[in-house]
């Protein structure tokens, strides 16, 4: 099964490379654009298909290292 | 010799860790160590140090794998036993991923990697690390990060301000707080705080590179000095 993670700043937490391409964005004229978060993407291929042990230990793996609680939130995509 | 003991972390990866080394030998003339991020902590270390650099290559995030050597287990152990701890800059990302001191630290607010002297207010003199400071006594001590704007939830900022723990903060030469001298975005200038028992020091200016005349100041030298004056303080 393949697991997608995403992980992004928290709302409350600035995001200075998003701010500098954000600027970037408008200045290249996409006037409409109102905010850009920039996060990362993490692909995992794991064993196995039962769908609910894979989703309590994605979600162990994202509390204990793919996410600092203290700045970031994440969310994650079974495929 | 000073008959203590105190230990240096090495991490694949760290790279101030001869400047400690040497900055502790010089300074407080006791025995050093360098401790393998895959071995523990033997029990006679009276402080130790976890040096700056790139542990693991900054993956993920700054300290986020670091804090998962088998060192770490044993150094929480060491700071729960009351010795010191003293982690700078990529030391302090560490301790902050590790949980030994709250918040975290993130890419600085203009995105550059800052390289140059600044200055700092010491607030705290009551800490191991900073008993030969006075109170507001500004110090020269340079910094070295990319990542190191200092963020925490109101309530652990506020938690940190009223316990005393905001040990420094950038300041101008004169030892005014603002904006304007705060190099990386940190929030309310914090350039390095104290765990709650005080015996845990995380900061991103680097005092072994601020101890010798020839690299500009010797600020630094206040810090090292009273780490081994509390040690021997203890001892008697």
């Amino acid at each position: 099964m393949k697991a997608q993670i995403f992980v992004t700043l928290k709302k409350s937490v600035l995001d200075p490379q998003g701010s500098t391409i954000e600027r970037s964005l408008k200045q290249m004229g996409y006037d409409d654009v109102d905010s850009v978060r920039i996060g990362k993407f993490i692909e995992l291929e794991i064993n196995g298909d039962d769908k609910e042990k894979i989703q309590t230990e994605i979600d162990e793996m994202c509390k204990k290292l793919f996410v600092n609680p203290n700045i970031e939130e994440y969310r994650f995509e079974l495929l | 010799m000073k008959n203590y003991k105190i230990g240096v972390v090495v991490f694949p990866g760290s790279n101030c860790d001869y400047d400690c080394y040497t900055a502790v030998k010089n300074i407080i003339n006791c025995n050093v160590d360098y401790i393998w991020h895959k071995d523990t902590v033997p029990g006679d270390f009276d402080a130790i140090i976890i040096p700056g650099g790139f542990s693991y290559g900054d993956y993920l995030r700054c300290g986020a794998v670091a804090r998962l050597s088998p060192v770490m287990t044993t150094v929480a152990e060491h700071a729960e036993r009351g010795k010191l701890v003293l982690g700078i800059c990529n030391g302090f990302q560490i301790l902050c991923e590790a949980g030994l001191l709250p918040g975290a630290l993130y890419m600085n607010k203009k995105l550059d990697f800052i390289c140059e002297y600044t200055n700092i207010k010491v607030e705290q003199t009551d800490s191991p690390f900073t008993s030969l400071c006075k109170k507001n006594q500004v110090l020269n001590i340079p910094i070295a990060h990319g990542e190191g704007q200092y963020t925490a939830q109101k309530d652990v900022l506020d938690m940190l301000e009223n316990d005393g723990r905001i040990a420094f903060r950038y300041c101008s030469p004169e030892g005014e707080i603002n904006e304007d001298v705060n190099p990386n975005g940190s929030r309310r200038n914090i350039a390095g705080i104290l765990n709650e028992k005080r015996n845990v020091l995380g900061m991103m200016p680097h005092p072994e590179r601020a101890a010798d005349k020839k690299l500009g100041s010797t600020d630094g030298k206040l810090l090292i000095k009273a780490i081994g004056e509390w040690i021997s303080g203890t001892m008697e």
